[in-house]
């Protein structure tokens, strides 16, 4: 038995309520994030969801910006809260990808150009496939390098309750796998999936009443770049890096490789999480395939990248993908990430996530 | 689903959009229907913009002139894919490709497809050219171009 969106909706922001220790008339603003209305077949999904995600009757904003919707909801947030207009603002990200067939992927044969695009066949996977080749001639990086990322998440997945493909693989298992999209294979592309994941915001004066263990949303970030995508340097997403710029302005942070503990970066696919913390200066142009295969980006590394599983390993309902790693980072800064927990002290962690025409960067950091 | 315990809703939505390809892209379909790929220059940041567009996007200013480019290029990624629009397996993989065109800024590529080549014999960085379909089969659409093959001994 499936659950319906309205009701995925509704688990996850009941968990959210109770871990905040509040009910929904201490909420004073909703913002809800979801991807294309075409997964579902449903008109205007934020209205929709409306009543599952607790908006009935309150000021509620509805926030898409493709696969970055994820960090953008606690971004809108943000501004409910950080404009001191509300005290209390409720963040909800629902997707449902399954009731589309023959694939989700379908939903997205409008994102291409109509004109000059779609008459030549075009799918969703290709603007990866394409962006991870143009990455791996440029740096000159392997196929098994870019795999070991799809080992590393899929692994940390197997410690999270709601991990869809946790797996113990190899670098050869995803060598192995069907070329879907060469170079995108099976085992490199995460899955179509259902799921919703919420948070509460509060206002500084409210947050340290409700709890003496706050974790603060110190910088936030985003931008898009064209849609002209195949006259962009596909190898580097720049979009990425001003988003995080923005993002580690704000938080004042100077040096983000040595100031970030642990960063739950975006990654649909093995290689964007390398690609990702390049922009997101976790890693120089080209030198984040060595620290993954070294495994600084293992849960006892130096820098953990992904412990939730992210992804490849926990799914990719899009929206609700995004905030699962909004979730875990506020777990981990608080301890409570169970067997996921990181060795380190992480003190400032960081989620990313990134979407549409390959053009979107939305960064979140936080700090315990 | 497997128990077939689902209720199936066949939805069929069969929309028929007139896109308005616009002011550029108009002239550029047009031109492709004469064997010929167009661009617009900006003399501010002197980029030659391919697909062409009306204003430049950087400089927030309408662009200058209409700049005929070469059907010749450079492939800067590539891809095999198995897959379709609806994500179907297909029989024959579609070979695709972003080609940065001859004439055009550097890394002003477009998306096409290629053919008369092996698979495993296509590389980054590899030249190539349009291959056009006959003056009396092109009818103003990225199509007129078949395919990218590439530049051998010719």
């Amino acid at each position: 038995m499936l659950e319906s969106p309205k009701e995925l909706s509704f688990e996850a922001t009941r968990m959210a309520l109770d871990s905040a220790g509040l009910e929904l008339k201490d909420i004073q603003s909703v913002v809800s994030g979801s991807a294309p209305d075409a997964f579902d077949g449903v008109h205007m999904k934020g209205e929709y969801l409306l009543d599952g995600m607790g908006g009935i009757g309150k000021p509620n904003q509805r926030v898409y910006v493709g696969g970055g919707t994820g960090v953008f909801t606690p971004i809108g947030g943000w501004w409910n809260v950080a404009s001191g207009m509300y005290d209390t603002c409720l963040c909800v990200a629902e997707e449902k990808m399954s009731p589309l067939h023959p694939h989700p992927q379908y939903a997205f044969w409008s994102i291409f150009d109509q004109i000059l695009e779609r008459p030549l066949g075009t799918t969703l996977l290709w603007i990866f496939s394409l962006e991870m080749r143009r990455y791996m001639h440029k740096y000159g990086i392997t196929e098994e390098e870019i795999a070991s990322v799809a080992v590393k998440n899929k692994g940390n997945a197997v410690d999270h309750p709601c991990a869809q493909l946790g797996a113990k693989i190899t670098v050869d298992d995803v060598m192995n796998s069907e070329p879907i999209c060469w170079p995108v294979k099976r085992l490199d592309v995460s899955p179509p999936s259902d799921g919703a994941a919420a948070v509460v915001l509060a206002s500084e004066k409210v947050a340290k009443k409700l709890t003496d263990q706050p974790v603060w949303l110190d910088g936030v970030g985003w931008t898009l770049d064209t849609t002209h995508w195949t006259n962009r340097d596909l190898a580097y997403p720049e979009y990425v890096e001003k988003a995080a710029w923005m993002a580690y302005k704000m938080a004042r942070i100077k040096k983000p490789r040595k100031e970030i503990d642990i960063a739950e970066v975006y990654d649909p696919f093995d290689y964007k999480e390398l690609h990702h913390m390049e922009g997101l200066q976790l890693a120089g142009k080209g030198e984040a395939p060595k620290m993954a295969v070294d495994g600084v980006t293992q849960r006892d590394g130096d820098l953990p990248v992904c412990p939730s599983g992210g992804l490849l390993g926990v799914g990719n309902p899009i929206a609700a993908a995004g905030m699962m790693k909004i979730c875990e980072v506020f777990w981990q800064l608080r301890g409570e990430a169970g067997k996921r927990q990181v060795k380190k002290d992480a003190r400032t962690g960081l989620a990313q996530a990134w979407g549409d025409l390959m053009q979107v960067g939305t960064v979140a950091v936080m700090r315990s | 689903m497997k128990e077939g315990k689902y209720l199936d809703v066949v939805y069929k939505f069969e929309p028929k959009y007139s896109w308005a390809a616009g002011v550029a892209i108009s002239r550029f379909l047009a031109e492709l229907k004469e064997g010929r790929i167009i661009a617009r220059k900006c003399m501010n940041c002197e980029r030659i913009l391919v697909p062409p567009r009306m204003y430049c996007e950087r400089c927030f200013r309408p662009t200058d002139e209409w700049v005929q480019i070469k059907d010749t290029g450079t492939i800067n990624t590539y891809s095999i894919s198995h897959v379709g629009t609806d994500a179907r397996r297909l029989k024959i993989p579609i070979l695709v490709a972003v080609v940065d065109l001859d004439g055009a800024t550097l890394g002003m590529g477009i998306l096409h497809n290629l053919g008369e080549v092996e698979p495993s014999k296509i590389k980054v960085g590899m030249r190539v050219r349009g291959v056009w379909k006959s003056s009396s089969e092109r009818q103003g659409a990225i199509t007129d171009i078949r395919y990218f093959k590439p530049i051998g001994e010719e």
